[in-house]
């Protein structure tokens, strides 16, 4: 059985890893904007949330071990949740870095006809198609 | 052993065109280095029998008189790169016996260029960490080792293989990638140099993808000079890439002039962390100083959103992730689960995951579906995306008043020992990439210079961050900055 390996949190004592967890600490106790989840910390994550993510992503996780990755994944959002400080009024979302437009090509085939490459890594390829286990009844 | 795995591409170069040298014994002196360097564990698969053809090749064309700078160069190539018919597991178990139908359009060039495959390089797991942990092949270990100490220490992630191959002579260069410093901050651990082109410099096709919006690739070399060199060979425009940008590829080499007079060059005050060791304080100085004495004028400047960049990457590059990586489902290629009787489809994507993905790579795919989910893109993903706009325009901001460079610290440490790190959060893993991640959410170039050495005698790096598409000039300053440091020191061999 799969299981994510346990991590336990433990200070070390460079000045660095002080202003580290000053950092995340700093980060846990900011305050949170509304939802849509009413009455529900966002950044605090139980185990059915975790079961709910770790579906979401087709992961499997034995119930055993969602406590520990409810813990981990509540750590990680309480460090996103400094983006709540920034005033994001009136910015535009990026969605492309460099400013340019997606270039466009002509709507005709320009590559294939070798299903045996396609296939030839498959873990069961069968009469030219990817087996798989029964979806429909 | 020979001594010839230590040359420069440069070097290397100028040897094959007199004649004095050819590839087929630089190359065979590579083998002999990576055969004897096994305790590294930075060759994940060794291509030796392609190698030796391609130096054979490279030495009749270099005969021939009209060879490439590349041609006859031994390189390693990070595990992200897909080589045809050769293993390409992007250091992942899901990827295990994986052998591409088709070769990277970065690679095709190098290959066409006349440029040999010594083997492919190990690195974290999907290029998901900064210290070679999550590797499926286990870590990779740094040629460097603290004075006086036998401990293993990390090269740095995600290009680990690639640090610690360059710096411990076992190729001439290798390949990088970089998607928040995994280029820079292993090259800055192992006193090498590394680049990270503009975003859409280098095709991204044919690379296993981790965060498409921030992912590029990049040479690691000994040398600025040699990243000029090998730069050059990577870029340029491609069809299959829909971000490669149609642009020119300047002569980098021609650019490294070592005249930067009248340059401003800016040191970000929020570059300044609390608690940073005094070495790297020192250190940025220093390299401030010895740009101001080659003629730059040093400007403080501000780039008020830096201390967000982290956060906002570590919404941004697990999603793109969640998204990339949903294609490893156990149907085309990879790995698949066992099934047992009466499992669906369903258990049959959701056991392959989970046997195929390490816990790093399950943590940042769940981080990323999360952040996507219906009722939470807006609080994290789409406040992200705005976050990473305004980090954008803080640096366009200060190219806008004349800045021509940013010299900052490279990492905020010296690399520290294998298995430090795997008791602690994962977030303090993170804060390797707190000076390299803004360039990379802004779509910059950026480089990491060799810049001195630590109490320890460890290495330490300069990163210098230039404006888009102005690596010809970034390097220049680089290379400036390279010879008035003058860093000569090499890991002593104990491998």
């Amino acid at each position: 059985m799969p299981t994510l390996r346990r991590r336990k949190h433990r200070a070390q004592n460079t000045d660095f890893t002080k202003a580290l967890i000053g950092l995340q600490s700093r980060a846990r106790s900011a305050k949170w904007g509304g939802t849509e989840h009413e009455g529900q910390n966002p950044m605090s994550i139980d185990k059915d949330t975790a079961r709910r993510v770790a579906h979401l992503a087709r992961i499997e996780v034995a119930v055993s071990d969602l406590e520990t990755l409810a813990g981990e994944l509540s750590n990680i959002l309480g460090f996103m949740e400094q983006l709540n400080e920034v005033d994001v009024e009136g910015v535009t979302p990026m969605t492309s870095v460099t400013p340019m437009d997606l270039p466009r090509r002509k709507d005709v085939v320009t590559d294939g006809g070798y299903p045996e490459k396609i296939l030839s890594n498959a873990p069961d390829a069968r009469e030219g198609f990817f087996a798989v286990p029964k979806v429909v009844e | 052993m020979s001594d010839l795995s230590k040359l420069t591409i440069a070097d290397a170069r100028d040897k094959m065109r007199t004649g004095e040298l050819k590839s087929t014994e630089i190359t065979n002196a590579c083998i002999d280095a990576i055969d004897g360097a096994d305790a590294l564990n930075a060759y994940a698969h060794k291509t030796f029998d392609i190698a030796r053809d391609q130096a054979s090749a490279a030495d009749a064309r270099i005969a021939k008189g009209d060879a490439p700078d590349m041609c006859g160069i031994p390189l390693g190539i990070k595990d992200l790169f897909c080589t045809k018919g050769v293993p390409t597991q992007a250091a992942s178990n899901i990827l295990r016996d994986f052998k591409p139908e088709y070769e990277s359009s970065i690679t095709t060039g190098l290959w066409d260029q006349g440029a040999v495959m010594l083997g492919k390089l190990n690195m974290d797991e999907f290029a998901m960490g900064s210290s070679n942990e999550t590797s499926t092949y286990g870590p990779v270990v740094s040629p460097w080792r603290k004075a006086g100490s036998n401990m293993d220490l990390t090269p740095g992630g995600s290009s680990g293989g690639s640090a610690a191959a360059v710096s411990g002579d076992l190729c001439l260069a290798a390949t990088g990638t970089d998607t928040g410093g995994s280029i820079r901050q292993p090259a800055a651990f192992t006193g090498i140099v590394g680049v990270k082109p503009t975003y859409g410099r280098c095709s991204r096709w044919g690379i296993v993808a981790f965060a498409s919006s921030l992912d590029q690739a990049g040479p690691m070399t000994k040398t600025v000079r040699d990243s000029a060199i090998m730069l050059e060979a990577m870029c340029g425009h491609d069809a299959k890439d829909s971000t490669s940008a149609d642009l020119a590829v300047p002569n980098f080499e021609a650019a490294l002039t070592g005249d930067i007079r009248g340059k401003k060059i800016g040191l970000p005050k929020e570059y300044r962390l609390d608690g940073m060791p005094d070495e790297i304080e020192t250190l940025w100085s220093q390299g401030a100083e010895m740009l101001r004495d080659a003629g730059a004028e040093i400007v403080d400047i501000s780039l008020p959103h830096t201390k967000y960049a982290l956060p906002a990457y570590y919404v941004i590059a697990p999603a793109e992730a969640s998204s990339n990586l949903a294609r490893y489902d156990g149907v085309r290629y990879g790995h698949r689960a066992k099934l047992q009787s009466g499992d669906g489809i369903t258990e049959m994507y959701e056991r392959t995951r989970a046997e195929g993905f390490g816990p790093e790579v399950q943590r940042r795919v769940m981080i990323g579906a999360y952040v996507l989910s219906a009722g939470f893109y807006d609080a994290y993903y789409r406040r992200a995306q705005r976050v990473r706009t305004l980090i954008k325009q803080d640096f366009e901001k200060v190219f806008a008043e004349g800045v021509d460079a940013i010299l900052t610290p490279a990492t905020p440490s010296a690399a520290f020992g294998l298995g430090e790190m795997v008791d602690v959060d994962p977030i303090k893993m993170f804060l390797n990439d707190v000076f390299t991640v803004t360039v990379n959410l802004a779509g910059l170039p950026g480089v990491s210079v060799p810049a001195g050495i630590d109490k320890d005698g460890l290495p330490l790096g300069l990163q210098l961050i230039g404006r888009p598409w102005e690596e010809a000039d970034m390097l220049n300053s680089a290379y400036t900055l390279e010879r008035a440091v003058g860093f000569v020191s090499k890991p002593e061999k104990w491998w």
